[in-house]
């Protein structure tokens, strides 16, 4: 079984509210959800829509084709019949009747009873719970969660009159439940907080700000101070403040307010100083499409920063993904004292996808503070030369006789300006040297499908959910796909893609942007040649039906 | 434990008005016992913003304009040390303004101590947003057209608890300004007027010299209007000494756990702390 429910309607009429209620509801029923959120820039009006997928096997991408429309408004109807499948359902407000053969519903007269036009998505809720045979027990339990007081009692009410208003046509086996449902934002700022981040400072850019809102709300209890600074530049500044002192800090933004961040990015390069920068990107240039999707950042992100200097960068692949590479890049950046960016994507940061819940054991803290260091000489040096690059830290007030100095200019081991031929070649040598130790660290692409396959696809980040799905469907159809999924991504692992992409008959990278530019990547550090690309930059995710489709015409010619 | 801070050779032009700061600071610092590794000082760039290399306090020599967001990161991280954001007039009016007007707002327990002398000197003589209008400079040929910051003003009106004005040129006083900012619970902006012998043949030593005085024993510091009236105050006269100073929250003490547990630092980080959180997920 596998179906989709499109809800869709303007802003501010409460579409989030049926999803909420249904992908939690249908959760708890034991069945794996996809939701797929899809906002104009708008606090009220225009046109948005949502997704949900449920199946009662995993799902990782939205499907083209839906089972139901819930049309909150006739727009939706003409938005997305082309989307309905053959025998599908649409679902529509008996305000907007039409002479069709969709099932009317007299959802707002219901509301108009009840006195509040506001329970109209809970109404929606009670009726499509109904025809899909959702326990009411469940759904009571959502609601409760979702409202309070005398707004509860409003929606219990409205959830029942729904659900009088249709038949169960399809019945969904209630099955124990052991899954979290959770975005890519929420699972980020999840493993940040795992990880012991302390400080989190940043200005509001959709779509990072949910890692801001995330970590605010959990700031008094887990002890987190969460500063929202006058802009991006102060940001990444003042979280190398916070690490240089010594808590686990943190800052985050798009493409416009990581652009602020670079000259920081540069600093904490010179510095030497740990920190995590997340770029959350969304289509560009400048203010772009903000609340869609693209993975145009890639060439961007990696070379940020004036000056040559080590940094890493990961691009998050699903929630999962971001939770633990999110935690693993507080050790990353501390054990090699440099700065590490997670790439994560609009579509990443809102869908939500069930799965299994995080091992938080598994989360390691590695923080190389050297709190005993006697040194070598008798004034400490924070940037003394090491074989290994890494330079052991002490934290400024930690230890008696000690002060910590460090510096954006070129500068010798104490950490003082020194513009010597010597020094800067061996500072140079120093810094740089950290990405031997930092290679080793690297962690191959994720491989999916077909062990050796003839068709190799290349991506990164975010589109890992839907080349699962579509290798998953092809290899079925017998296929020799497979697909490299990149995660880590700066310094860009070659051994995977070496060994996959000499044997296959083709590489075929599929990126959301327009100029291909994993595929220059990819050209530029193995000298493997591309031969297709499937590229989409309209703002839009990809998903696995799309990758067929697009592969199809290139396998056809 | 020692409260000496060693001092290392400059880079600075003789009778440039830094020395006088970093011997007032220099004895500041060791008048109120504070150890020098509890010690930092956060800068920019310039010619000021070079002090930690020439001061063995803990230092953060960062970004041109840069010095406040590191400093309030830094004090919040570990209230125990004592922290001092140090740089000149460009760096802190021009380059890091909004950092300035922000940081005021904060009130984070810090000193900012800003070397004034209405240049720039790093970069060789270039009108510095405290230039007076119409000076000519080696950039403004016909002279500055824009009219000057007024810093103390400034923060006065964005509502900054400790406002005052010194003098490279009287160490004494200096060292008390200095003493009282660093003790000051909150943000402390301290403008330190200093000539800058190379490149501003206006505001000279003898320039200041005439021009300053101290406020009188009897002035209210307490009383926002008579410091504001003393902060427009520069033309023949110009006050120097604490033009306002009252009691206010700091923001670090808008965080409990801040206020009343250990610093920051100092957590130990458990990550099966975080695993409740998962339970809203569910």
């Amino acid at each position: 079984m596998d179906y989709t429910i499109l809800i869709g309607g303007a802003a501010g009429q409460g579409i989030e509210t049926v999803v909420l209620l249904l992908e939690k509801t249908i959760k708890r029923s034991g069945y794996h959800v996809f939701t797929y959120k899809n906002y104009m820039s708008m606090v009220r009006g225009g046109h948005n829509f949502m997704q949900v997928r449920f199946s009662d096997k995993p799902v990782t991408t939205y499907s083209t084709k839906v089972d139901m429309i819930f049309a909150m408004t006739a727009e939706t109807v003409d938005f997305h019949m082309g989307n309905l499948k053959e025998g599908g359902l649409v679902v529509l407000d008996e305000e907007y009747h039409r002479d069709r053969d969709f099932m009317h519903l007299p959802l707002q007269k219901i509301a108009k009873e009840i006195g509040n036009q506001k329970v109209v998505p809970t109404i929606g809720f009670g009726a499509i719970g109904k025809y899909f045979g959702l326990d009411p027990e469940v759904a009571m339990d959502t609601l409760e969660e979702a409202f309070k007081d005398k707004v509860l009692q409003l929606n219990i009410e409205a959830f029942k009159k729904g659900y009088e208003l249709t038949q169960t046509e399809i019945e969904l086996e209630k099955k124990r439940d052991d899954k979290i449902i959770i975005n890519g934002n929420q699972a980020l700022a999840l493993g940040a907080i795992a990880a012991g981040v302390k400080y989190y400072c940043g200005y509001p850019m959709t779509p990072s700000t949910s890692v801001m809102s995330y970590i605010s709300a959990k700031s008094k209890e887990m002890g987190i101070v969460v500063d929202q600074i006058e802009d991006e530049v102060g940001a990444l500044n003042m979280a190398l403040g916070a690490s240089y002192a010594g808590t686990r800090a943190m800052t985050g933004s798009s493409g416009g307010g990581f652009s602020l961040m670079t000259e920081a990015l540069s600093l904490s390069g010179i510095l030497e100083q740990p920190v995590v920068v997340v770029n959350a990107q969304r289509p560009g240039p400048a203010t772009g499409l903000s609340t869609r999707t693209e993975q145009a950042d890639l060439r961007f992100v990696i070379h940020a920063g004036h000056g040559e200097f080590p940094k890493m960068v990961i691009a998050l692949r699903n929630p999962e993904d971001a939770f633990y590479q999110t935690a693993r890049a507080f050790n990353l950046a501390e054990k090699y004292q440099i700065p590490v960016i997670i790439m994560t994507e609009e579509y990443l940061t809102d869908y939500m996808m069930t799965m299994n819940p995080f091992d938080f054991s598994k989360v390691e803290i590695v923080r190389n503070v050297e709190a005993n260091y006697e040194g070598t000489s008798e004034r400490y040096k924070r940037y003394e030369y090491t074989e290994t690059g890494v330079s052991p830290r002490i934290l400024p007030g930690k230890k008696e006789g000690v002060e910590v100095l460090v510096d954006s200019h070129e500068h010798n081991e104490y950490g003082n300006i020194d513009e010597s031929i010597e020094t800067r070649n061996s500072m140079m040598k120093k810094r740089m040297q950290k990405l031997e130790g930092l290679k080793k660290e690297l962690m191959e692409p994720d491989q999916i499908g077909a062990e050796n396959p003839e068709i190799l696809l290349v991506g990164f980040g975010a589109t890992h959910g839907a080349l699962l799905d579509a290798v998953t469907r092809l290899n079925d159809d017998g296929l020799s796909v497979g697909a490299l999924v990149y995660g880590d991504i700066w310094p860009f692992p070659t051994d995977m893609i070496n060994k996959l992409g000499r044997d296959a008959k083709k590489i075929i990278t599929v990126e959301q942007n327009m100029t291909g530019q994993l595929e220059s990547l990819i050209l530029e550090k193995t000298r493997l040649e591309i031969s297709h690309r499937i590229l989409k930059y309209d703002g839009r995710a990809i998903n696995g039906d799309e990758i067929i489709s697009n592969l199809k015409s290139i396998l056809e010619g | 434990m020692t409260c000496e801070y060693n001092l290392y050779d400059p880079s600075w032009c003789p009778g440039c008005g830094n020395y006088m700061i970093r011997k007032a600071l220099k004895q500041a610092l060791e008048e109120l016992e504070i150890p020098p590794h509890m010690a930092v000082i956060v800068t920019g760039i310039g010619q000021a913003a070079k002090m930690p290399h020439y001061i063995g306090a803990n230092g953060f020599n960062g970004l041109h304009g840069r010095a406040l967001p590191p400093a309030i990161g830094i004090k919040l991280s570990n209230k125990e040390l004592t922290v001092i954001a140090e740089s000149g007039d460009g760096d802190t009016y021009g380059e890091g303004g909004n950092h300035f007007i922000h940081t005021i707002r904060r009130n984070v327990n810090i000193a900012h101590f800003v070397h004034d002398n209405q240049i720039y000197g790093l970069t060789k003589g270039q009108g510095s947003p405290t230039t007076a209008m119409g000076q000519v400079t080696t950039l403004q040929f016909d002279g500055v057209k824009v009219e000057p910051v007024k810093p103390l003003a400034l923060s006065l009106t964005m509502g900054a608890g400790f406002v005052a004005r010194g003098f490279s040129g009287d160490i004494p006083q200096l060292v008390e300004l200095m003493k009282e900012a660093i003790q000051y619970k909150g943000y402390a902006h301290l403008d330190i007027f200093q000539p800058c012998v190379v490149w501003n043949k206006v505001n000279t030593f003898q320039w200041y010299k005439d021009r300053v005085y101290k406020l009188p024993d009897d002035y209210d510091y307490t009383d926002f209007n008579a410091a504001y009236e003393k902060s427009l105050e520069f033309g023949d006269k110009i006050p120097t000494g604490i033009l306002y100073k009252v009691e206010k929250e700091i923001y670090e003490d808008r965080f409990q756990f801040i206020k009343e547990g250990p610093p920051l630092v100092d957590a130990v980080l458990n990550p099966m702390d975080a695993e409740k959180l998962m339970k809203d997920f569910y």
